[in-house]
């Protein structure tokens, strides 16, 4: 069902398009030999070249171009072998050179898709209008002084992705399943480590609404650099509202950049962006167009990892998986190498139920990684080796695993030092199901009298007559046959 | 006055290389004759400390047998060139103070084959000029003066007109100059020198003061051919910080001079011949077709027809790379800052108060072009008659293999002429400008003397990085010119 | 094409170059005599001429992905006409 807002003149549907500026992982800068860790102290990771000094000139770096390469190909998109670096000319204080040097008319990337996976299990896809390179600016520090804004050029030059979707996405929700798959592929492809609360992957939504209906593209509005996907789905949300209320009360919406609060929840006009811009771009002459081969791109395309909507075709065909499952469990490139490596030689089925259930839950309760994680695939593995060959029951697993992830044993080790075994002489679960049957006669012969659903109840005492070890298959048919008599 | 600052750049070498003198005298007589000469305005910053450790240092290497191709020759550097630990002022108020923590390629190329620098020779403000008068440190002089009226102040030509009066003047045996319309090879026609505005590509923009990046070239200014040859072998090459830089070897351009010129075709465009071009400079472009001729070379008439459109095509490109190049300069990470309540005013009165008129007008004029509804009428329009006027010169460079033209429309004029209009201003680089749109190397040398007693240049243009013969035309133009004047008083 | 005086208000607000108001007519002047003069671009026939950015004739020289620059702080702040604290400093920016 589409997501609309109901307004009182009707229905309005949202047209969204995002801009993601995603940090390329590089050692050096785009232009420069300066770093690119995170965290420096202030202008120590500043060459002459990112501070703008005379006669300084910027010479690209060779892995940012071959990043963008990747991320294009990783987007099923159109490598363009010539493109241009071109200035976007404003004055800002944290822009040094008085321009920023980035991609116009003639982007690396051209147009190519993303796939969303819906909640119920069904995709959607979604145009990439185009990536391109650019250098990121500096920072401005506005609380540390009075009267004084302080600038920081550690981030100067280093090199950003802006992948501009098509205004395809039709709902808060949609983009954020968009950022949360676009984040996923660029995570799997190294290319930006999508970390959005240290700002090396920052999102620009434009925003417009128009009635259910219409094919119209309204004046949108950008709202910019939202820095988490929550918030994202916030701002999109309040300002679709927004644009809904001042069409309803007859007024018009103005084309303007809009900052979210994500403390009072609102979008509001970002005056300092008020006079309009002219950015004056050029191709930039200090840089010759970027010319590369084909066979360059060839070899990156051969180096690709499989890539998230790959695997879970896979997951799905291979493990028989359904789209849900494979889908939660290849978001990350990690989750998808843990639940294979349980998955190997084993049931899929059930490794996919341990991964998805108890683990992940452990894992969010421990606040652990799935680098370091509260249970190792290989223990997992080994304890549904136990439940597969009868030594533990899902019950007695349960009770396990929660011990592995207290101790970090192994599950073998567990099992024989807290005597966990499940039970299978048939035996001595016959002598616990006859002493249960010898207390309870009158609930014996109401079974007999037809109310089988009182087996249950019996499966039950059984199992806490054993302390829980009794192989419950087996107490249910002893118990079938002993009943009945 | 020294003998030894009578000497040409290559004969002070030879002299060096076979002890006969060292680089201290040699420093010690030049720094004397810039003392001599400082009402010429030639430097804004003299280093005459430093010359004479660096020509220490250089008389010890020549006794351990290390000596480089320019070792202990003494030069001036254009104060547009970044030099680590020498104030660098682009001739712009807006610099002020500003000390680089680096150093240019080429003035660090020059550094390493041994030679000296007296100090930072003046030059219009950002290079932004043909006069040398919109230096903030006030205008250099031409070292010639009119035989008619001795007492008038002439400009010695520009962007590079320090460098020009300093080598006329004999203050340093060569200079650095940069070259974006014409900036080397102008002031070099005005002052009596020979001057070369190498391909664009052959020397490293790297640390240069921007002015017009796809225009910008360094070059050498000297007394003689020979001595450009040399000097350019030490300032080109490579140079990976440069993404413009070509790499190429860079050719023994000394060795080039052979003297024989024989069966080369030499092109006289038609175009370069306007209507109301004074005989004078029409004489000794005559005069040049005839040595050339004489030396066994076969002049060829050649057509560059967009010519015409060389000049607005310049003045559309330039201001507006400029305009770009120059917005580093904002009063926030060096220079000079004129407090402001905002950012925004900080910025419009720190580069109001920095800027003379000629750059803040170019920076008007290149904002424009490029601003949005603009940009394709003049910008985008202009780099396609750019690309007609390298055709030009490329379909002719299939006939010939090098063209002959002068330099400039006029000798040297007053300081007080030609200051109303910046149009008319712009008109003396209309010979040269051509071949910076295209990228060419383009010398100018010395021919004769204009009925008032001023030198006149001509042009010799060549094909991408083909210097050499370029060189080798100019060696044997430069002996059938004998051209061996020098300024009164010098 | 001539430019009046609140077209180069415009262009020096553009431009970050503050302008008196005595300034503004004389300029407008000379910049429309320089706009006159490149108008006679117009009459060349540029149909299907690529624009010509660069006379180098070559592709984009790349550099290998290394560190080879930064942690030089000190000489970055060196000539700053003001730094507090690492940082250089302005006039407060209010968003
Ligand atoms: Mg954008
Ligand atoms: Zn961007």
């Amino acid at each position: 069902m589409a997501y609309l807002i109901e307004g009182e003149t009707g229905a309005w549907e949202i047209v969204i398009g995002l801009e993601v500026h995603a940090q390329v992982i590089s050692n050096a800068k785009l232009f420069s030999g300066a770093a690119t860790t995170f965290g420096a102290e202030p202008n120590s990771q500043v060459s002459f070249v990112d501070a703008g000094f005379p006669g300084m000139l910027p010479v690209i770096n060779e892995v940012c171009v071959e990043q963008a390469v990747r991320t294009g190909l990783g987007l099923k998109a159109k490598i363009n072998l010539t493109s241009v670096f071109a200035r976007k000319n404003y004055f800002y204080a944290d822009l040094p050179q008085g321009y920023q040097i980035s991609q116009y008319d003639k982007p690396i990337v051209g147009e190519g898709e993303l796939i969303l996976d819906l909640a119920d299990g069904s995709t959607r896809t979604v145009g990439i209008e185009r990536l391109h390179l650019e250098q990121d600016a500096g920072k401005s520090i506005h609380d540390m002084h009075p009267t004084k804004s302080f600038i920081d050029l550690n981030r100067s030059g280093v090199a950003l992705m802006e992948i501009v979707s098509k205004p395809d996405l039709r709902s808060p929700e949609e983009a954020g399943l968009y950022l949360t798959k676009l984040r996923s592929i660029l995570r799997y492809l190294g290319t930006c480590d999508g970390n959005m609360q240290e700002g090396s992957m920052r999102c620009d939504a434009n925003v417009s609404v128009r009635p259910v209906g219409s094919t119209e593209l309204r004046t949108r509005c950008e709202i910019k650099n939202v820095n988490s996907i929550r918030f994202v789905q916030q701002a999109i949300e309040y300002e679709a509202r927004r644009h809904v209320e001042v069409y309803e009360s007859g007024g018009e919406i103005r084309q303007e950049t809009r900052l979210f609060d994500s403390g009072r929840g609102e979008t509001r006009s970002m005056r300092s962006k008020e006079h309009a811009h002219d950015y004056r771009y050029f191709p930039d002459p200090d840089l010759l167009p970027l010319v590369i081969e084909q066979a360059f791109v060839d070899g990156i395309k051969a180096g690709l990892p499989e890539l998230p909507d790959e695997k879970k075709a896979r997951f799905m065909a291979e493990y028989g998986l359904n789209a849900y499952d494979a889908g939660v469990l290849v978001a990350e490139k990690t989750s998808a190498e843990f639940f294979e490596t349980v998955a190997k030689g084993r049931d899929p089925k059930l490794a996919c139920n341990w991964v998805m259930g108890d683990f992940f839950a452990a894992l969010n309760a421990s606040g652990k990684t799935i680098e370091e994680p509260p249970v190792t695939a290989a223990n997992l593995g080994a304890m549904i080796d136990l439940i597969t060959d009868g030594t533990l029951s899902g019950r007695l697993a349960k009770d396990v695993f929660a011990l592995m992830v207290e101790t970090g044993k192994a599950p073998a080790v567990l099992v024989e030092e807290r005597g966990l075994k499940q039970v299978t002489d048939t035996g001595a679960i016959e002598a616990a199901i006859d002493a249960v049957l010898a207390a309870n006669p009158d609930k014996v012969q109401q079974v007999r009298d037809g109310k089988t659903t009182l087996l249950g109840w019996f499966v039950g005492q059984v199992m806490k007559a054993t302390q829980g070890k009794a192989n419950p298959a087996l107490v249910n048919e002893l118990l079938a046959k002993k009943v009945q008599g | 006055m020294s003998e030894l600052t009578h000497l040409t750049l290559a004969e002070a070498r030879d002299r060096l290389v076979k002890g006969e003198t060292s680089a201290v005298e040699l420093t010690r007589a030049h720094i004397a004759q810039v003392e001599a000469k400082r009402h010429l305005n030639a430097f804004i910053t003299e280093t005459p400390e430093r010359a004479l450790a660096e020509a220490e240092a250089s008389d010890a290497r020549r006794r351990q047998g290390t000596a480089g191709a320019m070792d202990g020759l003494p030069i001036g550097v254009k104060d547009l060139f970044c030099t680590e630990g020498v104030r660098t002022t682009a001739a712009s108020k807006i610099l002020d103070g500003f000390v680089p923590p680096y150093e240019s390629t080429v003035s660090g190329n020059l550094k390493k084959a041994g030679a000296i620098s007296l100090g930072k020779l003046n030059l219009d403000e950002f290079a932004m000029g043909s006069s040398n008068k919109t230096s903030a440190f006030g205008p250099a002089i031409n070292p010639w003066t009119r035989r008619s009226d001795p007492a008038a102040k002439l400009v010695p030509g520009g962007s590079s007109g320090g460098s020009a009066a300093a080598v006329a003047a004999r203050m340093v045996l060569g200079a650095t100059g940069t070259d974006t319309g014409g900036s080397i090879r102008q002031p070099a026609a005005f002052c009596g020198i020979t001057g070369i505005k190498p391909t664009y590509g052959r020397c490293s923009r790297y640390g240069i003061v921007a002015f017009a990046s796809s225009l910008d070239q360094a070059g050498p200014m000297a007394r003689t051919v020979r001595d450009c040859a040399i000097m350019l072998g030490a300032m080109a090459g490579f140079d990976p910080k440069d993404s413009t830089s070509v790499n190429l070897k860079v050719p023994d351009f000394e060795a080039a001079l052979t003297g024989d010129i024989r069966g080369l075709k030499v092109g006289i465009p038609r175009e370069y011949r306007p209507d109301g071009l004074s005989a004078e400079i029409s004489d000794v472009w005559e005069k040049g077709i005839a040595w050339l001729k004489d030396a066994g070379a076969e002049p060829v008439e050649i057509n560059l027809p967009h010519t015409k459109y060389a000049l607005p095509t310049y003045y559309i490109v330039a201001p507006a790379e400029a305009s770009s190049n120059l917005a580093r300069y904002d009063g926030l990470r060096f220079g000079q800052r004129v407090p402001g309540k905002s950012l925004d005013e900080m910025y419009a009165k720190s580069r109001a108060a920095g800027f003379g008129p000629e750059v803040r007008r170019r920076i008007l004029i290149g904002t424009y072009v490029l601003s949005a509804g603009y940009y394709d009428a003049y910008y985008a329009k202009a780099q396609k008659v750019r690309r007609l006027i390298a055709e030009d010169f490329r379909k002719a460079f299939e006939t010939v293999d090098v063209i002959l033209t002068p330099t400039a429309p006029s000798p040297a004029f007053g300081l007080n002429e030609n200051t109303d209009d910046p149009v008319t201003m712009w008109l003396n680089d209309v010979f040269t400008i051509p071949t910076s749109l295209a990228g060419l190397p383009g010398l100018s040398l010395p021919a004769g003397l204009s009925s008032d007693g001023l030198p006149l240049g001509l042009q010799l243009i060549g094909r991408p990085f083909d210097e050499e013969t370029v060189f080798k035309v100019a060696g044997v133009m430069e002996s059938a010119a004998g051209f061996d004047l020098s300024p009164e008083g010098v | 094409m001539s430019l009046d005086i609140s077209a180069v208000r415009a262009i020096a607000t553009l431009a970050r170059i503050e302008l008196g108001e005595e300034e503004l007519a004389p300029l407008a002047g000379e910049l429309s005599n320089i706009l006159n003069f490149v108008e006679q671009l117009s009459e060349v026939n540029t149909d299907g001429i690529e624009p010509m950015s660069s006379v180098a004739d070559l592709g984009l020289p790349m550099r290998a992905d290394l560190v080879t620059d930064g942690d030089i702080a000190e000489q970055i702040l060196a000539n700053a006409p003001e730094a507090a604290e690492g940082f250089f400093t302005v006039p407060k920016v209010v968003e």
